[in-house]
């Protein structure tokens, strides 16, 4: 299992939550148990080729992307849901092609999509991924990783119903 | 022995940068691109030591020329890094030049490119600005302040072909340095 990616912005995003709920005075069991929507990041539509192809693998593989895809609200597992995903890798920019796949959750809403070695390109090391399939609101993400060394990245995907 | 510290302070962060692993998997436009930053960053060394007249072996006369011819050479390499980029990843660029990129160094390099244009406009047309001697000497030195620690602190958070120590080095001295040549000029000044 990897370990679940905590960055500054998430960090300050859940205090800052925390912190909102506290001062509202709301904290009641409806209110804890409502899981928020996954907001779109910053930059996390870059290069996106729409209507990238369900693949095995991309490329010659060597790197995990995992995650969870939930509905937002109760946190329902979501099964058969389509996930993009592309990035810089030891086998071609973000731009090309051969950089983009696209991967199914499972009936637990977990996905799984090999794909070559995340390096460091504009800066960071990062990936993109995208949720597009129009039953629920498009998504886009742009994890970073803690490390350029790191072989795995999880993402977890919160989606309200459109 | 200025000379050839200057040198060594010059290719060093150069040739540690064409060791990095990262460039076999990036495309030439992209390589191109980041040198043109890179060799823009240690221009900020020469500089201040040319504005200062603090090189041996050129008097002021010279100095002075020279500081401004790479003036011009650092316009040319702030716009190839800035278009090499922007053809290796468009929307990228544009999310840096609209302030809304996601990564914290975007914001530093674009300060210092429209400082660094907006000084090489005021040099080109210091003649119908008319500002006294005094004015235009601080207001440059302004300009100098900000190209210069933006650029550091751009360097700094990149996680890119630059190695860490040599970058770190050449940050802290073209910070240095400048804080040096414009503090020995104010002194001299009021002497």
């Amino acid at each position: 299992m990897p370990r679940k990616l905590i960055t500054r912005r998430s960090l300050l995003t859940s205090a800052g939550a925390a912190l909102a709920t506290a001062g509202s005075g709301m904290f009641s069991g409806a209110t804890a148990q409502t899981l928020a929507p996954t907001p779109t990041m910053r930059g996390g539509a870059n290069n996106y080729l729409p209507g990238a192809a369900i693949v095995d693998r991309i490329g010659g593989g060597g790197f995990w992307m995992t995650g969870t895809v939930r509905r937002a609200g109760d946190g329902a597992p979501l099964s058969g849901q389509r996930i993009q995903i592309w990035a810089h890798t030891t086998e071609g920019h973000e731009r090309d092609p051969q950089s983009h796949g696209a991967t199914l959750t499972d009936v637990n809403g977990t996905f799984r999509l090999e794909m070559p070695q995340i390096i460091p390109a504009f800066g960071q090391p990062h990936g993109h991924l995208a949720y597009d399939s129009g039953d629920f609101e498009t998504v886009f993400l742009r994890p970073v990783m803690q490390s350029p060394k790191d072989t795995s990245l999880n993402v977890d995907f919160v989606l309200v119903p459109v | 022995m200025i000379w050839t510290a200057v040198f060594i302070c010059v290719v060093v962060p150069v040739v540690a940068a064409t060791l990095s692993p990262l460039l076999a998997w990036r495309s030439p436009v992209y390589i191109v691109a980041g040198f043109a930053g890179i060799i823009a960053m240690t221009l900020l060394l020469i500089q201040p030591l040319l504005a200062g007249g603090i090189l041996p072996g050129l008097n002021i006369m010279q100095s002075r020329k020279i500081h401004r011819v790479l003036g011009g050479a650092l316009v040319t390499l702030v716009l190839i890094h800035v278009v090499g980029l922007w053809v290796t990843s468009p929307p990228d660029v544009v999310d840096a030049l609209l302030f809304s990129s996601p990564t914290p160094f975007s914001v530093w390099g674009v300060i210092g490119m429209w400082t660094i244009f907006i000084s090489a406009l005021a040099v080109l047309s210091r003649r119908r600005l008319r500002l006294a001697p005094m004015t235009w000497r601080r207001v440059h030195m302004g300009f100098a302040v900000v190209i210069v620690t933006s650029t550091a602190v751009h360097a700094l958070q990149i996680v890119g072909t630059m190695e860490p120590v040599s970058k770190g080095l050449l940050s802290f001295l073209i910070m240095v340095v400048t804080a040096t040549v414009i503090v020995g000029r104010s002194r001299a000044k009021a002497s």
